[in-house]
């Protein structure tokens, strides 16, 4: 009863990283040798949870003898491996990822990291004209391969901007903040739900994230686990409770709480996090480092908090 | 198992296992995060085989699907069993060094043959044959369950002919090898830890042989303890309709919905001398009490601990304030106690809070002695046991059946022979068609809770039929029919579902304001676990005549 079963171990590989080396297990990402020696690296399509899919190209960093930049995300460190995070290249690569991104989407809800990044890679979304008008209601669905037609003459910045998908009472697709970062086609599909109910629709400029033919959730494969929500990382996707607040405008993250605990129904005892402004439940979210969750959640525990505070005499 | 109740292996085992067979459970819609574990032990090259009457989501993701006839598993067990055995695939070395009663078993699934087994289960021999001898050499190999084998009159022998299985091959005790009941609430395994179960203390002592134990208790409560054991939920009724059982105090619990033949239930409530309801709903049960208590929701409105199904012990703490009147549970029994002449109080004059009542615990329950909230907190819940400070929990149980030295690997585990019984509620021409009931993903047990949010994932209560019988009965998808058993009747629309077989037809328990389908359900139970058998009834479905 007292055996105690130990992780294989591991070797360990020395990297130099802008000129220190950095020790890490064999196995560990530049990412990761990054972080551990506390060099600040901005990624938007990477997270833990996640198999790197290698799509935004904000992580790169340069490797001596490589051609072209790599993506830190997921590629391995490898001893004698001489590694810049801040070279010239690197930084006009990463300014122009942030800048083309944020020309076209709305990232105004993403983390502050994001701004923080924005900010210090200098990229200026201004500086390709004033957005676009939105595109009408499902308009960029209707695109197809092949047939990509420029809305502006260039003297506007194309975008991605159009009226949000409310088509259920969980939650809101707005594909204004969409950075095609693919996680929630991650989260949906392989790396968490197995669900396929998402996937990349179209090609180029006109490629989206959509449901098969473009039906509504409600009419899609979608099981509600809000897995996708878990890791959006601009808001795009959001709890419906959430977005009526932000409508409402009362939507006030310094007046909220978190408190981790566990869901209340069946025996499998996922963690979750409960985010609470004026006492109610405005949002659930599950830790990325849990073990039972990695993050993730079922629709009971990420939407089937409302029996606690359904109270007939307060309404 | 073999002492304590509880599943033997941890999550990510299943990530890194060679085989899971998923045995009554459905735990793709069930246990959904688990399942998660289950894909990704599939993805990394895992088999899995399902044991199902239902071709449920779980099984659609099996390599082999198992259409059992429900109540047949024992059948099924012991043949595989006994095929294992003929095919010299047991574990001898481990069989030898650690179990007992091996001859006993052979003797007994012996006339278990395959032939047999395909003609009382459904199943193809040949199928049979496959899950015993990939069951055997596979490395790594578990068997996960949960109500489809537990919720049968017979719930305890079910479950014994799959552990002796894991005992013939060794499938227990080792990473990535082991037994998985998953369980249904999120803290059944914490009610069991705290000894909620008739015959135990907590930390799974016996009340009634482990005398130490309850010397201890006795020692901590300056107060003898009856060394007598309590009686199962079943029992508790059985004992109100004999008048013996005329007072219940009922926290958290909804039996008027949840338990099986709900006429019987109800007249065995309402003629309770007196019924105290302590709940955070007015629940049915709650309107026929006498006196009731609102309570708080424990996962987000007062401090504890739950114990998951991989004996992980996890905080819950309070989020939000409850509303109006409700107060913390502890609280209220504090009172309660008091009021009989018990004041809990400290030197401060305040009652015990959840912290204080855990580390009592700890002094008494050896199993959990080494979990303070601190290390709690600091390792993100950790696994029973857990015997001292400092101790980093245990991943999987039984490692010492493995042991070289006959001291370390202390009492064998023995098997136990279990015989094949049929449903009790047996079929015959009037009530031909087989009802189980199950879950659906979006909704929990009687609806109290997810009754509360709306999703588009629900759907009204149906009775889910095979298209065989629908089109003999002549009935469409929507059409309401009327659904009978030895019991009582229901009317429900009709569900036409390829996922049933047939002569098998399936509802939920999820909406009991449109159907009750427990008026249906037999309430003869497990003697040995008290369990009623919701998954096996026979009932007739007919067409209503419409009035034209």
């Amino acid at each position: 009863m007292t055996a105690v079963f130990l992780e294989t171990p591991k070797r360990l590989v020395d990297v130099e990283i802008d000129g220190r080396t950095v020790r890490v297990p064999e196995g560990a990402t530049l990412l990761e040798a990054c972080r551990s020696a506390g060099i600040d690296t901005p990624t938007l399509c990477y997270l833990e949870n996640l198999t790197p899919v290698n799509v935004c190209r904000v992580c790169v960093v340069e490797v001596e003898g490589s051609r072209t930049l790599v993506p830190s995300c997921s590629r391995a460190a490898e001893t004698g491996m001489k590694v810049h995070t801040d070279s010239e290249r690197v930084r006009t690569s990463r300014k122009m990822v942030l800048e083309f991104l944020s020309s076209s989407a709305d990232l105004s809800l993403a983390s502050a990291d994001v701004q923080r990044w924005i900010a210090e890679y200098g990229a200026d979304p201004s500086r390709y004209g004033d957005p676009e008008p939105p595109h009408a209601a499902g308009a960029r669905d209707a695109t197809r391969p092949g047939e990509h037609e420029a809305a502006t003459d260039g003297a506007e910045a194309a975008t991605v901007h159009q009226p949000v998908k409310y088509d259920n009472d969980s939650y809101v697709r707005d594909y204004s903040r969409c950075i095609l970062c693919y996680k929630c086609v991650e989260a949906c599909g392989e790396d968490a739900q197995n669900t396929f109910a998402i996937a990349l629709a179209g090609r180029g400029f006109d490629a989206r994230i959509s449901t098969e033919f473009d039906v509504t959730l409600p009419d899609s494969a979608c099981v509600y686990c809000g897995n996708c929500i878990g890791v959006c990382p601009t808001d795009a996707l959001m709890p419906a409770s959430e977005y009526h607040m932000r409508q409402e405008g009362t939507w006030d993250e310094s007046q909220q709480t978190v408190t981790s605990t566990v869901c209340p129904y069946c025996g499998v005892g996922c963690n979750v996090d409960l985010h609470v402004q004026d006492n109610t439940i405005v949002k659930v979210t599950s830790p990325l480092e849990s073990e039972v969750t990695h993050g993730h959640l079922c629709v009971k525990g990420r939407f089937g908090y409302e029996f606690v505070q359904n109270r007939p005499d307060e309404q | 198992m073999f002492g304590a109740g509880g599943g033997t292996s941890s999550y990510r085992e299943a990530e890194e296992a060679d085989l899971l067979v998923l045995w009554g459970s459905n735990a793709r819609e069930a246990h959904p995060i688990f399942f998660h574990h289950v894909l990704k032990g599939l993805k990394n090259g895992a088999r899995m085989y399902a044991v199902d009457p239902r071709r449920t989501s779980s099984a659609q993701w099996a390599d082999t699907w198992l259409g059992i006839h429900v109540g047949s598993d024992i059948c099924l067990a012991n043949a595989i069993g006994n095929e294992i055995i003929n095919a010299g695939l047991v574990n001898e070395e481990f069989i030898k060094r650690a179990t007992e009663n091996f001859e006993a078993y052979r003797t007994a699934v012996a006339p278990y043959t395959l032939e047999r087994a395909e003609r009382e289960t459904g199943v193809p021999r040949d199928v049979i044959r496959q899950l015993a001898h990939d069951y055997a050499r596979a490395d790594r190999a578990q068997i996960c369950w949960t109500l489809g084998i537990t919720e049968h009159h017979n719930a305890a022998d079910n479950v014994l002919a799959l552990i002796n299985l894991s005992l013939l091959t060794g499938h227990v005790g080792r990473y990535g090898s082991g037994l998985v009941p998953l369980r249904g609430q999120n803290n059944v395994q914490g009610g069991g830890d705290m000894g909620a179960i008739p015959n135990k203390l907590t930390g799974f002592q016996d009340v009634e042989t482990d005398m130490a134990a309850r010397a201890r208790f006795e020692a901590a409560y300056d107060m003898k303890l009856p060394p007598k054991k309590g009686l199962h939920l079943s029992q508790m009724f059985e004992a109100m309709e004999e008048g013996e059982l005329t007072t219940a105090y009922i926290i958290g619990e909804n039996p008027m919905r949840s338990e099986a033949d709900t006429a019987r239930t109800r007249k065995n409530l309402e003629n309770l001398e007196h019924l105290v309801v302590q709940d955070i709903f007015l629940t049915d049960t709650a309107k026929a009490a006498d006196v009731v208590l609102p309570g708080t929701a424990a996962w987000c409105e007062a401090e504890g601990t739950v114990t998951n199904s991989e004996r992980r012990v996890q905080r819950t703490r309070k989020a939000l304030e409850p509303p109006g009147q409700a107060r913390d549970d502890i609280e209220i029994i504090a009172e309660l106690a008091k009021r009989l002449g018990t004041d809990w109080a400290g030197a401060d004059g305040k009652q015990p809070s959840a912290e204080d009542l855990w580390n009592e615990l700890r002094t008494l329950s050896p199993m959990h002695t080494g979990m303070s909230y601190a290390a709690l907190e600091e390792k993100g819940g950790i696994q029973w046991p857990c015997p001292e400070d400092g101790h980093p929990g245990t991943l999987f149980l039984h490692a010492r059946l493995w042991e070289t030295d006959p001291a370390k690997r202390g009492n064998p585990a023995p098997f136990v022979p279990v015989e094949q019984e049929d449903p009790l509620d047996e079929l015959s021409p009037e009530f031909p068609l087989r009802l189980t009931t199950g879950r659906r993903l979006e909704s929990y047990n009687t609806g109290a809770q997810t009754g509360g949010y709306t999703t588009p994932l629900r759907h009204k209560e149906t009775i889910n039929l095979s298209p065989e019988d629908a089109t003999r009965l002549g009935v469409l998808e929507d059409e309401v029919v009327r659904i009978a058993s030895r019991r009582g009747e229901v009317t429900a629309p009709v569900h036409i579902d390829r996922v049933m077989r047939e002569g098998l037809a399936f509802m939920t328990l999820h909406f009991p304001e449109e159907v009750e389908t427990n008026i249906l359900t037999l309430d003869t139970w497990d003697p040995k676990s008290g369990t009623s058998e919701f998954k096996a009834t026979a009932i007739q479905v007919s067409k209503i005549e419409t009035v034209s």
